[in-house]
């Protein structure tokens, strides 16, 4: 059997989507039980939330005036503390589990598995590395605990509908003080959520300033989609970090990313494997993300893309 | 402050694309560029100007391979490190085992930050840093895209999902750097000469006293399903025939 401790993340009020696809993961390992703990400073919405997640046996709730923001610090040892007993402990591979769950494999006395893709046994999964350029089978020691992410575009969250049992708990752990949360300060958008929405507009270097970047927020809106990014157009300042695609920003899995003048290095397309259909705009015939685009359209995107917002009006 | 430690991992060159071997039996890298990790070039130039700045008197650049890692060190040494450290090691060491080496070389260099990348561009594993922090009982802050320190205290901004998160850690402690922190300097040839003369310490990993964690591993390797090619369309009205052919926009 698998006892599967799942590390849910919240923002403080409500729960990440990347929670259901972290317990859909847990869910292909043999003879699964799945926990999740929630760790907040009030948590009951969220652990609400956690337990009507579909294949939950139990969530555990871990209110602490500490765990008010999730300081990896803070956190790391209240959960190798209450890893005990279980087989696997899975938090997402967003920033807060990329920056989490090393620090709780090290307490731990183990390696981690990073971003897994799929199961493929208890002890052995699949993962992307060197940009996703080549896919790792990798096989954790069967008498360890195994701790791992789970790469969130690869998995379909857990449908809802559930109501798994709540429970309070308590962990005996010594929390740190040398580390201080001060602020965050969040890209204020109406607009979907670009780890989760269907559709997906992005643009890159092309644009070639904050302002241009308008027709790519007018043709998104047009589209019910989220806003993305190349790292040049982020490095540029035309747009903030949270909205980077690839490599080293969001990897993400819409049904469709249209691309708009961005040329498709590695580290871009890395990022947008797992999308259903990719719509390539740019002016150069050659570009690199034409290999990947199932539909390709060259021109000059200034001409373009107002002509596409009005043609979907 | 008195020392940053950077670490320098020796990677395939970020512009190369890597292959699967033929028989399956893992990644060809024979013959390919190598390069420091990118994000290792930020942390160390973050060091340098942290040191320029006066903040910081000594920067050490630490790798942790095979002896051909001496090419990195070097060019680190180039661009402005004041010495280097080549821990001798197979280059295939797990994660938490080179957390631990970094631990004993903090044990013996009591740094006052660690800067580490945020990533190798190679396995992606995104992990020793917080892992050495773990180890060490230190702050971690990850995912840098500024730093401003105080003598004892460092405050950072953060890259994260949300957006941007400011924390403060006491020092000691480890950073681990994100793409926007800085833009690394270019080597200048007659500091590559000057890299020459530069203290350069090597120490095999078994005389370090580390103990080998249980290493995940490696089974098989493959390269990732390929995305058919697509077709180019006329205009854009071709364009939103074929995704209204695919229910794709109304
Ligand atoms: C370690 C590392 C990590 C990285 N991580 C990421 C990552 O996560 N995400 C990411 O995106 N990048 C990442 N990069 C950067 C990546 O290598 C590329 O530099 C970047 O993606 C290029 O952005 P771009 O396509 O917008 O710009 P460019 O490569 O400059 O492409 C611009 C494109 O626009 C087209 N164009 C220009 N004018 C027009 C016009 N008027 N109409 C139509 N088309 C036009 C051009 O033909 C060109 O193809 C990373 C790099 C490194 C080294
Ligand atoms: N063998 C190594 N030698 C030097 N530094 C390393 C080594 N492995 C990892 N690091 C450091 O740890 C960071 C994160 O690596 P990783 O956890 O493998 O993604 C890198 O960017 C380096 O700064």
């Amino acid at each position: 059997m698998s006892r599967v401790l799942v590390i849910a993340e919240h923002d403080g009020s409500a729960l990440n989507p990347s929670t259901a696809k972290c317990v859909a993961c847990a869910a292909e390992l043999p003879d699964p039980e799945i926990h999740v703990a929630v760790f907040a400073e009030q948590g009951e919405a969220i652990a609400a939330a956690a337990a009507r997640l579909a294949k939950v046996a139990k969530v555990l709730r871990i209110d602490n005036p500490a765990n008010a923001h999730a300081l990896a610090a803070v956190l790391a040892p209240q959960i190798a503390a209450l890893a005990d007993g279980y087989s696997h402990v899975f938090g997402p591979s967003t920033t807060f589990g990329k920056d989490l769950m090393p620090r709780v494999a090290a307490l731990l006395g183990v390696n981690q598995v990073s971003d897994v893709m799929s199961v493929e046994g208890a002890h052995r999964f699949r993962r992307p590395i060197y940009a996703g350029n080549v896919i790792l089978t990798i096989g954790a020691p069967a008498d360890r605990v195994v701790v791992a992410t789970v790469r969130a575009a690869s998995w379909q969250a857990v449908e809802g509908g559930n109501s798994a049992p709540v429970e309070t708990a308590s962990v005996d752990a010594e929390l740190p003080g040398h580390t201080r949360f001060v602020e965050l300060s969040a890209g204020q958008s109406d607009r979907p959520d670009l780890q989760t929405a269907k559709i997906v507009v992005s643009g890159g270097r092309a644009l070639g300033s904050a302002e241009s970047f308008d027709i790519i927020y007018r043709l998104a809106d047009k589209l019910g989609a989220a806003v993305g990014a190349s790292r040049a157009a982020v490095d540029a300042g035309y747009v903030p970090n949270d909205m980077q695609v690839g490599q080293t920003g969001k990897i993400i899995a819409p049904d469709l990313y249209i691309a708009i003048g961005i040329s498709g290095a590695i580290q871009h397309l890395t990022g947008i494997k797992d999308a259903g259909t990719i719509v390539a705009i740019n002016k150069d015939a050659e570009a690199p993300i034409f290999e990947v685009a199932d539909l390709g359209l060259v021109g000059d995107l200034f001409t373009l893309v107002p002509q596409l917002e009005k043609a979907l009006s | 402050m008195e020392r940053i430690l950077v670490g320098l991992k020796r990677v395939v060159d970020f512009n190369v694309r890597v292959r699967v071997k033929a028989d399956g039996s893992g990644v060809e890298t024979e013959g390919l560029k190598m390069s420091i990790n990118p994000f290792d070039e930020i942390a160390l130039e973050e060091a340098l100007r942290i040191r320029e700045r006066g903040e910081a008197q000594e920067v050490v650049v630490v790798s942790i391979g095979g002896s051909e890692c001496q090419q990195q060190l070097r060019t680190g040494l180039a661009m402005g490190a004041d010495r280097a450290i080549l821990v001798e090691a197979a280059a295939d060491l797990d994660q938490l085992t080179i957390a631990r080496v970094f631990l004993a070389l903090v044990q013996k260099e009591n740094p006052d930050i660690v800067l580490l990348g945020k990533q190798a561009i190679d396995n992606d594993n995104n992990q020793t840093g917080q892992m050495l922090a773990a180890l060490w009982g230190r702050p971690q802050a990850t995912f840098a895209s500024k730093i401003v320190l105080d003598g004892t205290t460092a405050t950072v901004t953060r890259e994260v999902d949300a957006g941007l998160e400011t924390i403060a850690v006491d020092l000691p402690a480890v950073l681990t750097t994100d793409l926007r922190l800085n833009e690394p300097r270019y080597v200048k040839l007659p500091d590559i000469m000057k890299a020459k003369k530069k203290p350069l310490e090597t120490l095999a990993f078994s005389a370090l006293d580390v103990e080998q964690a249980p290493a995940l591993e490696p089974v098989a390797w493959s390269p990732p399903p390929q995305r058919q090619k697509g077709v180019k369309v006329e205009d854009v009205a071709g364009l939103v025939s074929a995704l209204r052919s695919r229910g794709l926009v109304r």
